[in-house]
């Protein structure tokens, strides 16, 4: 018989290292999922689910089941995934000259007749991939959980530690840091 | 098309044994060697803040015009709240 969460963690707690397996094997592909939004090379999300998940088995004893087990998880990895893009701060000096053929084509087609430009175009993905590498750690974070994962301004509350008028703060502060980041991409032209 | 798109999920082979064996390497962390490096953390703001404090304190020149003895001055912030007013 399959044993719950609370059962897991309390066997780990009494010792049993083994029982960590078992919570490591159900959330470790939605701890990837999270991680890919975050971080592009593979061996970068790798080592942000092997620190999410170390954290999680070093403060397991701060878990006190009042929430499930996964959403105290996911508190971890988004903490986690914070923690990566302060750290990995890339150069975010990207220009027009930057853009490919495809997705400039494509960004003239939308700022002409926004209907007209195909959503699932792979360089529109890459466009927006390339805007939420030029945005700041905490824009990025919140552009990526509000507009993204189109979670509440109170589930982002709880999920970073932020209070609500801070998230609603940042999230006004993220969205023109985008603007200004998709002027510096097509200076003069468009926005 | 962002929201269009939700990240794989795919997990390398094994990655779970991968996780407990970092686990097996980590060293044993008791309580004190925890508070020790907190401690240990907290050294160099707290130097930091001493040296601000005493760089302000000697460039307002606050202790060449003291003109109670040390002393007295200590008992006269220590007893403020307790002295009347007149006193």
């Amino acid at each position: 018989m399959e044993r719950t969460d609370s059962e897991l963690v309390a066997a780990v707690r009494a010792g049993d290292t083994a029982a960590f397996e078992e919570l490591v094997r159900e959330y470790q592909p939605r701890v990837f999922a999270m991680a890919r939004r975050y971080a592009r090379r593979e061996e970068e999300v790798e080592d942000i689910v092997q620190e999410i998940f170390i954290k999680a088995y070093q403060r397991l004893e701060t878990y006190r089941g009042e929430a499930p087990f996964e959403h105290w998880l996911m508190r971890l990895g988004v903490r986690t995934c914070y923690d990566f893009l302060r750290a990995h701060r890339r150069s975010r000096e990207h220009r027009f000259a930057d853009l490919t053929d495809a997705e400039e084509d494509w960004l003239d087609r939308f700022v002409a007749e926004p209907a007209s430009a195909p959503e699932d175009a792979d360089a529109a993905r890459a466009l927006v991939q390339r805007l939420l590498e030029m945005l700041s750690p905490k824009a990025r974070l919140i552009i990526t959980l509000l507009e993204i994962e189109e979670r509440s301004v109170k589930e982002i509350a709880a999920l970073t530690g932020w209070s609500v008028p801070l998230v609603k703060v940042r999230a006004f502060r993220a969205r023109q840091e985008m603007r200004k980041c998709l002027q510096r991409l097509k200076p003069d032209e468009y926005v | 098309m962002a929201r269009a798109t939700p990240p794989n999920d795919h997990v390398p082979y094994a990655f779970e044994r991968r996780i407990m064996a970092r686990l097996a390497d980590l060293p044993a962390t008791d309580s004190w060697t925890a508070w020790a490096g907190m401690l240990w953390r907290a050294a160099a703001p707290c130097l930091g803040i001493t040296l601000v404090l005493s760089v302000l304190t000697f460039a307002s020149g606050s202790l060449g015009k003291q003109e109670a003895p040390l002393g007295e001055a200590l008992e006269s912030t220590v007893y403020a709240a307790l002295t009347e007013p007149g006193d």
